[in-house]
């Protein structure tokens, strides 16, 4: 058959490793910088565009969508083509993904300094720019699947698969998770309320781990691995069957991150068994990764890219095994909430995305400037001081994860908590963030040192634009020689549906009954819709993202009963949430949990914390927010707040939305007479009003129906 | 609400048997195809990373089947 002759695209693989590094160096300055706030309060820097709760979305969103995601979209340009044997279908699809993305990534990096955060993690940008990234994904998807129908080569590579789940699980997972009514032109609410919208959340939030930090990676691992060990993968088969059970299985586990909460039992186990499953298809491809060095061992001691690639693999497999290990609920009860889950993601994150995208970028950046690595002595200096990093930010994080829960949960022999002020176990943890940040810093180090490696290769060799290429046109029409999986290979639509149908099944079973079943959710009566200042507050919560170090759930335990609801002795119960739109559970607790605070202190107590947070308790890290006293509370928007949420269904009486600003004014008032008995002036005007009226909220619902049943 | 529609599913505990019946079947398929499948096939699959078209052709050696 005769040869066709045609070129690859390289210059948007360019483009993207440049987009790689830039935003790669980027977000791991954000992190350092917000590690560091964490034992040195005043690099918060005293303002409101700098403070933790604001920079920790931006780090977690540009090492996520930027770095990881430009890594991704790079590797799979380049490996797609030659995979297939064809140019991108569109070149103007290829850049319209890329400045699109890159387009949403400055988007992100102006709102969430802004505030601009609808809190769901990883889920943080607003409805505008959800939108955007809806359509960017589905420019992505349709370049390559055209690219797929226009192939050369018949059959499809493993890695092509791994490629289509990531995109069709993606736009699924951001479509149902991002369901919302719009506000203000920035500012939305979660379609979903309380229990409902954790479930989705967190749904969406694992399998944003699976399918946009796992899949396309390992896609990338079964091609630039045998192309860097100049072998082929060990086997064939074990990836199909990686690829199969692992999108299948992954799909199901998200309910593991609401352990002991009040998602529904049965909803819980389920999450638990599918994780534990989990291991045996990471594995497999972890065990497929490694053993494609076969025979070629020797070559890891000398040549860079295989370095990282090897570390990468192995921190998969660490992270995948950690993981379904903390979805056991006796270990979950330990390490939810703690340290120990900010050392397990970074594993993942650090060790398999970050080394797999070094390996990748040594490996490519000389290919396509053709010409050799500028220095193979500082590639090798940069692997040490990641592995480097990677250990030092770990360990502290699982000593000071470990050390805290256990000190949460001590009891002296009287029956008491023994660490009574939940400050005295921050404190106790500080010097493991400072060596957290050391490891940080010696990561970036590296990072830094790869940068100018990279730039002095460019420098030294000559960009290929157009990469010539010839190969037989795919003759349609011929038949499959094999089974039934062969066909499959061939035909790529088919593939995607049947893809799409093993991720929905499990999405499907997991939801349906939690959102049919009305018992799931009990109701309790005396849990009212907040009032408009209360609704002002809880915005301005979600604003200054307190959920980050905040939760709002206290476990079924006796430690955090105690610790959290002494008088009343009441954990959180899912019908205390039915009005929260969004949930504002939280993932991590470097500050107390605040479900039960309102009536804890006084209103003055709250003014004083927010103004000057050690003034009041001795050795806080938490931040100042003095903007809170000066800036005004946006009673244009009180309005469309009401009838935004009236709309998805919290009961405010036909009409309240007129009203609700006297309502508003009336509270105001109160609070601040409240704060003149103290002694303290400020306008009823003030955000921290509103804020106070939120947190004295907290908690009272459940206690105001438990007076109602006493007095009966 | 949407939410509101049913009151209740018979047998809700049901819901996780259907799940694991649904993978197990799954799973088995997917190991007969793979035991089973053409050999040459799969050797053809692991090939092709190393053959992108170009004139930089990577050479495999050492070839041996696995599983």
């Amino acid at each position: 058959m005769e040869l066709q002759q045609f070129n690859y695209d390289n210059r948007i693989v360019k483009a993207f490793i440049i987009a790689t590094v830039v935003f790669g160096l980027i977000g791991m300055l954000v992190g350092l910088t917000a590690a560091i706030q964490l034992f040195y309060p005043v690099f918060n820097f005293d303002s409101q565009y700098t403070t933790f709760g604001r920079i920790r979305p931006l780090h977690t969103n540009a090492v996520i969508f930027a770095f990881v995601g430009n890594a991704m979209f790079a590797g799979i340009y380049y490996s797609m083509q030659r995979l297939l044997k064809t140019r991108m279908y569109s070149d103007i699809l290829s850049w319209i993904n890329f400045w699109g993305w890159q387009l949403i990534i400055v988007a992100a990096v102006i709102t969430l300094p802004l505030g601009l955060t609808t809190s769901k993690e990883y889920a943080e940008l607003e409805w505008p720019i959800d939108i955007a990234i809806a359509v960017v994904w589905v420019v992505f998807g349709w370049n390559m699947i055209a690219t797929i129908l226009v192939r050369r080569e018949k059959h499809m590579y493993v890695a092509i698969w791994f490629y289509i789940a990531t995109f069709i699980t993606v736009a699924v997972l951001h479509i149902v998770n991002s369901f919302g009514v719009p506000v203000t032109a920035f500012k939305s609410y979660s379609w979903y309320a309380g229990v409902q919208d954790a479930l989705v959340q967190w749904w969406y939030g694992h399998n944003a781990v699976a399918f946009f930090l796992t899949t396309p990676f390992l896609g990338l691992m079964y091609y630039y691995l045998p192309k860097a060990a100049n072998r082929p993968v060990y086997s064939y088969r074990l990836s199909i069957i990686h690829f199969w059970s692992l999108i299948f299985i992954y799909i199901w586990a998200g309910p593991h991150h609401l352990l002991y909460t009040s998602l529904p039992d049965w909803a819980q186990s389920l999450g638990t068994v599918f994780s534990i499953m989990l291991i045996a298809p990471s594995w497999g491809g972890m065990l497929n990764g490694l053993l494609t060095l076969r025979g070629a061992w020797d070559r890891v001691r000398e040549d860079p890219v295989l370095k990282f690639m090897v570390v990468a693999v192995t921190a998969y497999g660490m992270a995948t095994l950690e993981g379904p290990l903390l979805s056991l609920k006796n270990v979950n009860a330990i390490a939810h909430f703690t340290d120990w889950i900010i050392a397990h993601v970074h594993v993942g994150g650090l060790g398999w995305n970050g080394f797999l995208t070094f390996g990748m970028l040594y490996w490519l950046v000389p290919r396509l400037w053709r010409t050799k690595l500028y220095s193979t002595g500082l590639a090798n200096v940069h692997f040490w001081l990641g592995t480097l990093g990677i250990i030092f930010y770990a360990v502290p994080m699982y000593i000071s994860g470990i050390t805290q829960s256990l000190m949460w949960q001590e009891f002296n022999s009287e029956g008491f908590l023994v660490y009574k002020n939940f400050l005295e176990t921050t404190v106790q943890i500080l010097p493991m963030y400072m060596l957290r940040a050391a490891g940080g810093a010696l990561y970036l180090a590296g990072a830094i040192i790869m940068t100018y490696n990279l730039i002095r290769t460019a420098q030294q060799g000559s960009f290929l634009k157009d990469e010539a290429a010839e190969a037989a046109p795919y003759a349609r029409g011929t038949r499959s020689t094999g089974g039934w999986h062969q066909v499959l290979e061939s035909k790529p639509i088919l593939f995607t549906v049947l893809a799409l149908i093993a991720i929905l099944i499990g999405g499907v079973i997991e939801m349906v009954p939690t959102f049919l079943v009305k018992s799931n959710v009990p109701t309790i009566t005396s849990v009212k819709p907040y009032t408009p200042l209360e609704l002002h507050g809880r915005d301005i919560y979600i604003r200054e993202g307190c959920v980050g170090c905040h939760t709002q759930m206290v476990r079924p335990f006796r430690s955090e009963v105690e610790r959290y609801d002494p008088l009343n002795g009441e954990y959180s119960k899912a019908g205390e949430y039915v009005y929260d739109h969004p949930f504002l559970w939280g993932s991590k607790r470097t500050g107390p949990d605040l479900q039960r605070v309102g009536g804890k202190y006084s209103d003055s107590w709250h003014f004083n914390h927010m103004y000057q947070p050690d003034a009041v308790s001795a050795n806080s890290i938490m931040p100042a927010y003095p903007w809170l006293f000066s800036q005004s509370i946006r009673k244009s928007e009180t309005e469309a707040k009401i009838r935004a949420l009236r709309k998805i269904g919290v009961p405010y009486d036909e009409g309240y939305e007129s009203i609700a600003v006297q309502d508003l004014e009336a509270q105001a008032k109160q609070i601040v007479e409240n704060l003149q008995a103290d002694n303290i002036e400020i306008s009823a005007d003030a955000e921290i009003v509103a804020l106070i009226a939120y947190l004295q909220r907290l908690g009272r619902d459940i206690q105001a129906g438990k007076q109602a049943s006493t007095e009966q | 609400m949407h939410k509101n529609i049913l009151q209740s599913i018979e047998n809700v505990a049901i819901w996780p048997v259907i799940s694991f019946v649904i993978f197990f079947l799954f799973f088995i398929i997917l190991l007969w195809y793979v035991i089973t499948v053409d050999k040459s096939f799969i050797h053809y699959m692991k090939e092709l990373p190393a053959d992108d078209g170009t004139d930089n052709k990577t050479s495999n050696q050492n070839e041996t089947e696995h599983l």
